[in-house]
C-alpha cells in the first residue's frame, strides 16, 4: 500500500507541476500588458515601467514562473491588478460560496442517484426501471443554467418560498442554506441522471456474478445479496463518476452562480476577464485544476480501499 | 425489447434531423429577418403571426431558433472533429505502443488534459484572446481529445490480442498499417456512437459558454445567449426562456437516444462513455 501511494503522489506532483506550467505559458503569452490596461491609455511610459516593476511584471519568465508556484505553495496567490488586494484573500472569500454549492450539490446527486439506481436495477425491465430510465434521460439533457431559471420562475416567482438570487453570507447559516437550496438542485440534477444510470449498470453487471448467486443460494434475499455483496462492487464505477463529477459540479457552480447572482468563484473570474486580472484569472483556474487532480488521487486512493486487489495490480 | 431499442433510434434519429433541417433551412429561408428590430411587436406571446413569439426588440423567435440551430451544431459538430482527428491517431499510436514510453507520454498528457474542464480551457482561451465561438469550438474540442483517446485506446488494445491481428503482424505489415487497415476501422462502429454522445455533450457546452458571454457574440444567435438575455425578463414572458431551452433539450435528448439506439443497432456489446 505504501509503494502504491507513493507512486500516486509522485504522480499527483507531476500533474500539478505541469498544469501549473502549461496554465502559466497560455496566459504569459496573453495579448496586452496589465500595466498599460491599469493605468490606460494616456499613461506616461515611465509611469508604466514604475508599475511593470511594482508589479514585478519585468522580471524573466522562469523567475516570475518560480515566484508564483512558490507563493502559490505557501498560500501567496499574489495581489489582484484591479484591486490591489491579495488575491488568496478574494479567492478564500469566494470559494465560500462556490465550495458549499458544489459539495451541497454532489450530496444532492449522491442522495438522489443511489435509490434510484438501486431500485431500477432491482427491477429491471420493469416499469419503474423505464420510468426511472427515461427520467435519467430527460436529466441528462436540461441545460442546468435553463432548469435553474425554471426553478426560480416556479419556485421564487411563483410560488416565493426561495428569493430570486444573491447570497446573504454565513452570519445565519440557515438563511445562507436557504440561498444556496435551488442552485445546489439546478447543479445536482444531471449529475444525479448520469450516477444513477451508472449505479443501475455497476449493479446489473454485479448481479450476474456467481458470488452473487452463491449469496442467494445460500438463503439470502435478493435484497440482502444486495445490500451485503453487491453494493460494495458496484462502487468502483459509482466511485470514478463521483470523482468526476465533483469537477464538473465546482466548474459548473461557475455558470449557476451566474442565474443566481452568486458572489462566487465564476463571478470573481468573469469580472477578472473583462478587467485583464489575470493574476485572478490564472489561481482561479489553477486551483480549479488543482481540486480536479487531487480529487482524482483521493479517488484513486478510495478504489485502493474499497477494492484491495487494486492496490497490487499498479 | 427490439421494438423499445429501435423506437429511441427512430425518436432520437427524428429529433434530431429536425434540428438539422432547422439548420439547413435558415440559410435559405427564415420566418422573419432575425437582425431586424421591431419594437412596435415586442414581447409578443407565441401565436399569431408569430408562432413562437418575439423577444424584447420584436425579433421572431422562431426565426432566430433556427439560426441558432446552425451556431449549435457547427460548434459541437467542428469539436467533435477536433476530438476525434487528434484523439483517435492518439488512442490509436498508445494502443500500437503499448507499454512504451509514446503510450506513457500519450496517455499522462490525457489525464492533463482531463484536468480542465472545457468552462475553465475557455475562461483560458477568452481571457487571452476575447469571447467567441471559435474559443467555444476550441475549447470543446481540446475536452473532446482525451475522451476519443481512450476510448480508442481501450478498445485497440483488445483487438491487438485477436488472431487476425496477429496474421496480419506475420505477414510483416507495419504497426501503423495494421493500426489504419485492421483496427481503425473496426473501431468505427464504437467511435459514431462515441460522436454522437459527444456532439450532444458539445450542444449543451456550447449552450453553456454561450449563457455565461464565452461563446457565439451578437449578432450571431445562439441558444445560451438567447437564454442569458430572456433571464431578467422570465416573469413577464417566460416564453423568452421556455423555447430556446426545450430547443437545446429535445436536441440533446434526441441525439442521446439516437447514440442509444445506434449503439444497440450496431453493437449491443460496447460500451460509450459518459461524463
Amino acid at each position: 500500500m505504501l509503494t502504491y501511494l507513493l507512486k500516486r503522489l509522485t504522480s499527483l506532483v507531476i500533474s500539478l507541476l505541469v498544469a501549473s506550467l502549461v496554465i502559466f505559458l497560455v496566459v504569459e503569452v496573453a495579448p496586452g500588458d496589465p500595466a498599460s490596461f491599469m493605468l490606460g491609455l494616456n499613461a506616461q511610459p515611465d509611469t508604466v515601467a514604475a508599475l511593470r516593476s511594482e508589479l514585478g511584471l519585468d522580471m524573466p519568465k522562469h523567475a516570475r514562473y518560480l515566484g508564483w508556484l512558490s507563493g502559490m505553495v505557501s498560500g501567496d496567490f499574489g495581489m489582484s491588478y484591479t484591486y490591489r488586494t491579495p488575491v488568496a484573500q478574494m479567492i478564500s472569500d469566494r470559494l465560500w460560496v462556490s465550495l458549499p454549492l458544489a459539495l451541497m450539490a454532489l450530496a444532492l446527486s449522491t442522495l438522489i442517484a443511489f435509490p434510484a439506481g438501486l431500485f431500477a436495477a432491482a427491477r429491471r425491465g420493469s416499469a419503474g426501471d423505464m420510468g426511472v430510465m427515461g427520467a435519467t434521460q430527460l436529466g441528462v439533457a436540461i441545460p442546468n443554467f435553463w432548469f435553474a431559471m425554471m426553478l426560480v420562475l416556479v419556485f421564487a416567482i411563483n410560488l416565493r418560498w426561495f428569493s430570486a438570487g444573491g447570497f446573504p453570507g454565513w452570519e445565519d447559516p440557515l438563511l445562507a442554506l436557504k440561498a444556496l437550496t435551488l442552485p445546489a438542485i439546478a447543479l445536482a440534477l444531471p449529475q444525479a441522471a448520469i450516477l444513477t444510470r451508472v449505479m443501475r449498470s455497476a449493479l446489473l453487471d454485479i448481479l450476474g456474478e456467481d458470488f452473487m448467486r452463491t449469496a442467494r443460494a445460500k438463503g439470502l434475499s435478493a435484497r440482502q445479496a444486495i445490500w451485503r455483496h453487491g453494493l460494495r462492487n458496484a462502487l468502483i464505477p459509482v466511485l470514478t463518476i463521483i470523482g468526476l463529477q465533483f469537477s464538473f459540479l465546482l466548474a459548473g457552480a461557475i455558470i449557476i452562480e451566474q442565474v443566481f447572482f452568486l458572489p462566487g468563484l465564476g463571478r470573481l473570474v468573469f469580472q477578472a476577464i473583462t478587467q485583464r486580472d489575470l493574476i485572478v484569472v490564472e489561481s482561479v483556474v489553477m486551483l480549479l485544476v488543482f481540486a480536479v487532480i487531487v480529487v482524482n488521487f483521493a479517488v484513486d486512493l478510495a478504489y485502493a480501499v474499497v477494492d484491495p486487489r487494486l492496490r497490487s495490480r499498479r | 425489447m427490439s421494438l423499445w431499442r429501435s423506437r429511441n433510434l427512430l425518436l432520437g434519429g427524428g429529433l434530431s434531423l429536425l434540428f438539422v433541417a432547422l439548420a439547413l433551412i435558415s440559410f435559405v429561408w427564415t420566418p422573419y429577418d432575425v437582425e431586424k428590430l421591431n419594437i412596435a411587436a415586442k414581447l409578443k406571446a407565441p401565436g399569431g403571426d408569430y408562432l413562437l413569439g418575439t423577444d424584447h426588440f420584436g425579433r421572431d423567435i422562431l426565426s432566430m431558433i433556427m439560426v441558432g440551430a446552425r451556431t449549435s451544431i457547427a460548434v459541437a459538430l467542428v469539436a467533435v472533429g477536433i476530438g476525434m482527428g487528434a484523439g483517435v491517431p492518439l488512442g490509436l499510436t498508445a494502443a500500437a505502443r503499448k507499454g512504451g514510453w509514446l503510450d506513457e507520454v500519450i496517455m499522462r498528457g490525457n489525464d492533463l488534459i482531463f484536468a480542465f474542464p472545457s468552462l475553465v480551457i475557455a475562461i483560458l482561451i477568452t481571457a487571452i484572446a476575447g469571447p467567441g465561438a471559435i474559443n467555444a469550438i476550441i475549447a470543446i474540442g481540446i475536452f473532446n481529445i482525451p475522451v476519443f483517446a481512450r476510448l480508442t485506446r481501450g478498445a485497440a488494445l483488445s483487438l491487438w490480442e485477436r488472431e487476425f491481428i496477429l496474421a496480419a503482424r506475420v505477414c510483416g505489415k507495419s504497426r501503423t498499417r495494421i493500426s489504419m487497415e485492421h483496427i481503425l476501422p473496426n473501431l468505427m462502429n464504437l467511435l459514431i456512437v462515441q460522436g454522437t454522445i459527444q456532439f450532444s455533450l458539445g450542444i449543451l457546452a456550447e449552450a453553456g459558454l454561450s449563457y455565461v458571454g464565452l461563446g457565439a457574440q451578437p449578432p450571431t444567435p445562439s441558444w445560451g445567449r438567447m437564454l442569458a438575455e430572456a433571464q431578467t425578463m422570465v416573469s413577464f414572458a417566460p416564453h423568452l426562456a421556455l423555447v430556446p431551452g426545450l430547443a437545446i433539450m429535445l436536441t440533446v435528448l434526441g441525439l442521446n437516444l439516437m447514440g442509444d439506439g445506434l449503439r444497440d443497432l450496431l453493437d449491443p456489446r460496447i460500451r460509450v462513455v459518459r461524463t
